[in-house]
């Protein structure tokens, strides 16, 4: 019975979710207000996301707050701050005559437990400076690492997953 | 507002440029990837974001198609790579670690 009704929850979560972000995308491509176009808007997305709720029950939405969009918003300049390094530092490898690169492939650990906090987290490590995910198993990520600072597990952790995970577990507590 | 799209459009190209500099430069296929990754993403990026501006009717569909780009890159940087070293591609000369050889996913390569 308590199963049920953790999934009647979810999906009533992800319907929400979905037809937001539904909603916004709209707008976006449409970009006026008039009362036809956003009528035509509401109703698609209202019958896309009755249909397709249950799709994404495996991602395991957290729920709503205004501490985690805020974070969330914070994460999204921690994020932009970080790419734009990342371009300086790769342009720099490259131009650079000697190429100072020490490339391998460590490994990490995350304690995050949503798939979807997991594929937030990899995609970031993606577009930080030197480092990309080769794959997610369980709770292990594989990075591949231009400059190589630290062998050990725990080390490559702090220097690589925590300026993020620290966000992430906030967002998805 | 045209000279400021079309120095944006620039500074996305400069990007770009650099990025295929380092395809042709960086030893590996995986190291190939960080620059093709990196600076694909920002130069992209700039360059939609430009078109934006010097048309501002079309700065929400551009800003869209800007997040998707965002979104996606990663993504398929990953499966390249992911897929590179199951199938046996091996790391350059100048590499000092390899932790892959631990995991039993990455073991039946010749």
């Amino acid at each position: 019975m308590a199963e049920t009704a953790y999934k009647a929850t979810h999906r009533v979560r992800n319907f929400f979710y979905l037809f937001f972000i539904l909603l916004i995308i709209w707008l976006a491509l449409t970009s006026n207000f008039h009362w036809q176009e956003l009528s035509v808007g509401v109703l698609v997305s209202l019958v896309i996301s009755l249909i397709l709720n249950k799709n994404y029950l495996g991602l395991g939405f957290p729920p709503f707050s205004i501490k985690r969009i805020a974070f969330f918003i914070i994460y999204i300049v921690v994020l932009f701050k970080e790419i734009i390094k990342a371009n300086f530092d790769v342009a720099y490898r490259v131009i650079h005559p000697k190429m100072p690169i020490k490339p391998g492939i460590v490994v990490i650990k995350t304690t995050l437990k949503q798939d979807i906090a997991k594929l937030i987290l990899a995609n970031s490590i993606t577009l930080t400076p030197g480092t990309f995910t080769l794959d997610i198993l369980g709770d292990t990520l594989l990075i591949h690492w231009i400059n190589v600072k630290s062998e050990n597990v725990d080390e490559a952790t702090k220097i690589i997953g925590e300026k993020f995970e620290k966000y992430l577990r906030v967002i998805f507590a | 507002m045209e000279l400021f799209g079309t120095v944006i459009i620039g500074i996305g190209t400069l990007f770009l440029f650099i990025g295929n500099l380092g395809v042709l430069r960086l030893p590996d296929v995986y190291n190939r990837i960080q620059a093709g990754t990196k600076c694909t993403t920002l130069g992209a990026f700039f360059i939609i974001i430009g078109v934006g501006i010097i048309q501002p009717t079309w700065f929400w569909k551009v800003l869209l198609i800007a997040l998707f780009v965002l979104v996606t890159n990663p993504i398929s940087s990953h499966a390249i790579a992911r897929a590179s070293r199951k199938s046996g591609v091996s790391l350059c000369d100048r590499s000092v670690v390899d932790k892959t050889e631990d995991f039993e996913e990455f073991k039946e390569r010749s």
